[in-house]
């Protein structure tokens, strides 16, 4: 998630949680390979039900959060999606569905718009079909290309997703077409994070160095040719930077998430970082969780931090960047994030990129089956202890 | 830069944006997707006047009236125009 949001600089007192995420669910009809979700999600224990959901929504609101996603999965799997964005626009959210668009139906879409629902987030994988089915391991690119035409029918507001990497990175031109075709008012170019499906498959993912220059000259010439019209966000691939992302404007400053099962999270991968326990909200209120929890304080602040970050004048912009990334590559989630080159494990970082560039030479318009996962249900189970190689 | 707004334009919080008082942040903020900003007093009050009827005069009139001071057109304007440019304003004719 890539929200342009002030982060308070005191941790003293946390502010309010400003932007909830709720992941209704984790059934998807997509098996995308670089899919943020936890790897085990098929252990996720039963979804929260209607009632659980909207009391999540009115507790939270009553605390400050007002940008509200709607996310999974596919949170269309949901059939009671209409009466959660109904309740959520009287309570004063503004909301946003982030979907493939599989299960959108005129009938759903009409409904949603008069349940109040402000804007939708529509995923492709690729400009292409060939490369959108195959990523995402279905045959949807015609449906998605439906779904965008009914968006713009209804008129909302659209937002094109598009998660890059070095499969289609390459593509990034006709991306922007295709953005522009469909009549998408934002853009968002989210180069992979490294994290549940996608660290599995991230050899095969990351792009060269090349392939990203060219993909940022094809977007200059793009935002020079249409200025504001559609507003292009692209959220750089970290793994070639030199100062670690401000993830999440710090845990639990801004972001709260509720998984399926009910479990808040102050990041959606917060989950993998061991030692936290994270509170459910059908044992604990809103409130208790984001201001007295373990797992929500924990990281809050800079007590946590060791060096570099501790007597670092930037600590107070990136927050030492992400805990997660810091956690799968050093195996210590205070660690100082690696993306960062004052951190004595930067190389970790450099070195994935250049094994990366040389594994699979040559893949890059001729994906090759075998040697990606696919996020499915059958795989989530034994998945969970591989890593990268 | 955007070319300064018109007298007789008619500034309105742009299609799919929602400007709303947030009691939380004791502040008006505006609503965007992926976004939002908290806006400061001054904002607040320009913006929750540009309802698409008023004309750019109507608003400079009704904030003088409302704050008892005189000379504000120039401020005003150049506000409006920002607005616009980042696209939490349209202009409707």
């Amino acid at each position: 998630m890539n929200a342009r949001i002030e982060a308070p600089s005191s941790a003293a007192r946390p502010g309010p949680p400003l932007w909830l995420l709720l992941e209704l669910t984790y059934r998807c009809p997509l098996h995308c390979v670089f899919c943020y979700n936890p790897t085990d999600f098929a252990n996720t224990g039963q979804e929260l039900g209607t009632d659980d959901w909207i009391r999540v929504l009115r507790e939270a609101r009553s605390l400050g959060a007002v940008q509200l996603g709607l996310s999974g999965g596919e949170p269309l799997a949901r059939e009671d999606l209409e009466p959660i964005v109904a309740q959520a626009h009287t309570l004063g959210f503004y909301i946003n569905l982030i979907t493939s668009g599989i299960g959108m139906t005129e009938a759903r879409i009409k409904a949603l718009k008069y349940a109040g629902l402000d804007h939708i987030q529509l995923s492709f994988q690729d400009s292409t079909r060939e490369l959108n089915d195959f990523l995402s391991s279905t045959r949807t690119f015609e449906l998605k290309s439906q779904v965008a035409a009914l968006i713009r029918k209804y008129d909302y507001p659209m937002v094109l997703n598009v998660v890059l990497h070095r499969l289609n990175i390459d593509h990034v031109g006709e991306i922007l077409e295709m953005a522009e075709r469909i009549g998408a008012q934002y853009v968002e170019l989210a180069n992979t994070q490294y994290y549940g499906w996608a660290w599995l498959n991230r050899d095969r993912l990351l792009p060269s160095r090349e392939q990203l220059r060219r993909a940022e000259q094809t977007l200059q010439r793009f935002r020079a040719r249409v200025g504001e019209k559609i507003k292009v966000f692209f959220v750089v691939p970290d793994y070639f930077e030199t100062r670690p992302k401000a993830c999440m404007n710090g845990l639990g400053s801004v972001f709260l998430t509720i998984t399926p099962d009910g479990t808040a999270l102050p990041c959606h991968a917060a989950r993998m970082l061991p030692g936290l326990t994270f509170p459910n909200v059908r044992e604990a209120s809103v409130q208790a969780i984001w201001y007295d929890s373990q797992g929500f304080n924990h990281f809050r602040g800079d007590g946590w931090m060791k060096e570099p970050c501790r007597s670092c004048p930037e600590k107070t912009r990136d927050f030492g960047g992400c805990r997660c990334q810091a956690y799968l590559l050093t195996g210590d989630a205070a660690n100082a994030d690696p993306v960062c080159d004052l951190s004595p494990h930067h190389h970790l970082v450099t070195e994935a990129v250049e094994r990366a560039a040389h594994s699979g030479a040559g893949s890059a318009r001729k994906p090759n089956e075998k040697v990606l996962l696919f996020r499915d249900h059958r795989s989530s189970i034994p998945v969970t202890t591989l890593q990268p190689d | 830069m955007s070319a300064a707004v018109s007298a007789t334009a008619k500034p309105a919080i742009a299609h799919g944006l929602r400007l709303q008082w947030e009691p939380a942040q004791e502040a008006h903020v505006l609503l965007y997707p992926e976004g939002m900003v908290k806006l400061n007093g001054s904002a607040a009050a320009i913006l929750s006047r540009c309802d698409g009827i008023r004309t750019l005069t109507d608003i400079v009139a009704d904030l003088e009236r409302s704050y008892g001071v005189a000379g504000l057109s120039d401020e005003v304007a150049a506000f409006i125009t920002l607005a616009v440019a980042k696209c939490w304003l349209e202009i409707r004719s």
